[in-house]
């Protein structure tokens, strides 16, 4: 962990030293690698932000309806279905989905929206939401199965209905541990490399609309490492400077998780 | 409950919608050759050689580096290390390492083994990244199984005189190794479906030739060179199909996604299937 700080940070001071701070952060255009070098994070930013919002939008209220269903409704066979269902679908590798986005997803958002490019952010926000469903359901389950039945029973004993007890009685008591749940959803949908390097393109675009091509921070790592950079060249340090604030954002994410974790916490 | 049914059904059903469409594409192209040929610039002769034996060796490197690592570090955590503030960072640490989009793991391969310690583009490189990639779940895993003994075990031994190593490989490591066993497998076919770092470390997307062979006909007949190496994987070799306009490409990409799925498939698999007969069996 430390390492991987140092060596960013290393790398990072470098490319700051040729960049102010300021223009990295308000710069609306990113291209480092052509003559008329501009680089101004935000359309990465933005393009992350864009395919995130997509990828949670899909798979939190997905994944939470799934965990409530396992976890309170489903009769016992199910869920030994489901679960290790589940599990396998997390153990997929993304490249794969990538080519699913690229080759499945948007070819049928074509025929709905007959505009749509090739490369767009809304079909790779799309599979990425698939993608992170396993991961949101199994965390929200297990928190929402450690809770102690004599709650659950406490309410019925009250005259609840089952649907009652789960929304009002099982979630608020297991909130921290689905708070960190979604928290690694976002950190995963933030972090995600393959599916938007293949389904979004690779051109760094100031845009909020779902509909156009960008690249995210994560495509623009990979697309630089596919070329052949030299070793301490500007170009080279962008990549640092990216990874740096990607990991800067996970890195705030996961402190709001520990916070709300800790605040949280019920101890039955 | 209907609401529940359905969101599970919509997570299945797409699922099984990908795989089938991936399953027509590219079982076609799913043959003796498509196996043994290196990649090339015709879509129909092309295949998978230099990715699968890559991916081998990579996972070869990755193995053993992250194995004893893993389970060094989740016994000293979980048996002797003491409780203190130290112990207390690591242990945030491998938390939030989890956390760490795979990517930053390829930036530090990349500033670290690539340049720093001279390993160049290599199998050598590739392996080490995916090592750190999937440490914290070896050690998870190790941390886990070891706390499920129950502690009268321990008593037990060091009631007869054993001394803490001898409790620790006598019976701790033997009682908990079919649960280490398990996350050493989740983590392997984690690394084996890993693109992002590995692209980022340099590795190249056409190659069409192997590695030196480790067995050599005269003495010392082991060699290493094969470790520095340039390779190639099969998630860059699928990458870089799937990122070219022509259509039969995208029906190679299809078969070597296949390849992909089936062989995380089956370990994700192995390692589900071997947590359940533990459950079943162990009774302390």
């Amino acid at each position: 962990m430390l390492a991987i700080v140092a060596m960013l940070v290393k790398e990072s001071i470098v490319f700051f030293q040729h960049v102010s701070l300021w223009e990295f952060l308000t710069d609306t255009q990113w291209t480092p690698l052509f003559d008329d070098a501009h680089y101004g994070i935000l359309p990465l930013i933005s393009g992350t932000v864009v395919s995130s919002v997509i990828a949670l939008m899909v798979a939190l209220p997905l994944g939470t309806i799934i965990a409530i269903y396992l976890s309170e409704f489903a009769p016992f066979s199910v869920r030994e279905i489901a679960k290790p269902f589940l599990e396998l679908l997390g153990g997929v590798p993304t490249v794969v989905y990538g080519y699913f986005a690229l080759l499945f997803v948007t070819p049928l958002l074509q025929i709905i929206f007959p505009e749509l490019p090739g490369f767009n952010l809304l079909s790779a926000g799309l599979v990425m939401g698939i993608m992170i469903i396993p991961y949101v359901s199994s965390m929200t389950e297990d928190a929402m199965r450690a809770v102690p039945m004599n709650l659950r029973e406490g309410s019925y004993a009250m005259g609840a209905t089952r649907f009652q007890t789960a929304i009002r009685v099982v979630m608020p008591a297991a909130f921290s541990g689905i708070a960190a749940a979604y928290i690694l959803g976002i950190s995963r949908a933030v972090g995600e490399t393959m599916v938007v390097a293949i389904a979004a393109g690779m051109q760094p675009n100031l845009t909020w609309n779902p509909m156009e091509p960008a690249a995210t921070i994560t495509a623009y790592i990979v697309q630089v490492s596919l070329g052949d950079l030299p070793h301490g060249s500007i170009g080279y340090q962008t990549i640092f400077a990216a990874g740096l604030t990607l990991l800067l954002i996970t890195l705030v994410f996961n402190i709001i998780g520990h916070v709300l974790r800790k605040r949280y916490r019920e101890i039955y | 409950m209907i609401a529940g049914i359905f969101a599970l059904m919509i997570a299945v059903l797409t699922f099984m919608a990908l795989f089938v469409h991936m399953l027509i594409d590219g079982m076609p192209r799913l043959n003796w050759d498509f196996f043994t040929s290196f990649p090339s610039r015709r879509a129909e002769s092309a295949g998978i050689l230099s990715a699968w034996v890559g991916t081998t060796l990579v996972m070869l490197v990755t193995a053993v580096a992250a194995v004893p690592l893993g389970i060094g570090a989740g016994i000293y955590l979980e048996e002797y290390a003491p409780k203190n503030l130290f112990t207390e960072i690591i242990e945030i640490n491998v938390t939030n390492l989890a956390g760490v989009p795979s990517i930053i793991y390829g930036l530090l391969a990349l500033g670290l083994f690539v340049y720093q310690f001279s390993f160049g583009q290599s199998i050598l490189s590739a392996g080490l990244a995916l090592a750190l990639l999937i440490l914290p779940v070896v050690i998870v895993a190790t941390r886990e199984a070891i706390r499920a003994i129950p502690v009268s075990i321990r008593e037990g031994a060091y009631a007869l005189g054993a001394t803490k190593w001898q409790t620790v490989s006598d019976h701790l490591l033997p009682y908990s190794s079919a649960g280490i066993l398990t996350g050493i497998i989740i983590g392997l076919a984690r690394a084996i479906g890993e693109t992002a770092p590995i692209i980022t470390i340099g590795a190249l997307t056409f190659i069409a030739f192997l590695p030196p062979s480790p067995i050599k006909q005269d003495f010392p007949y082991i060699s290493f060179e094969w470790l520095t190496a340039p390779f190639t994987v099969m998630p860059i070799q699928m990458f870089n199909w799937v990122s070219r306009p022509e259509e039969a490409f995208q029906l190679n990409a299809a078969a070597a996604g296949l390849v992909l799925v089936v062989m995380t498939l089956t370990m994700n698999g192995l390692a589900i299937y071997l947590r359940y007969r533990m459950r079943k069996n162990i009774k302390w």
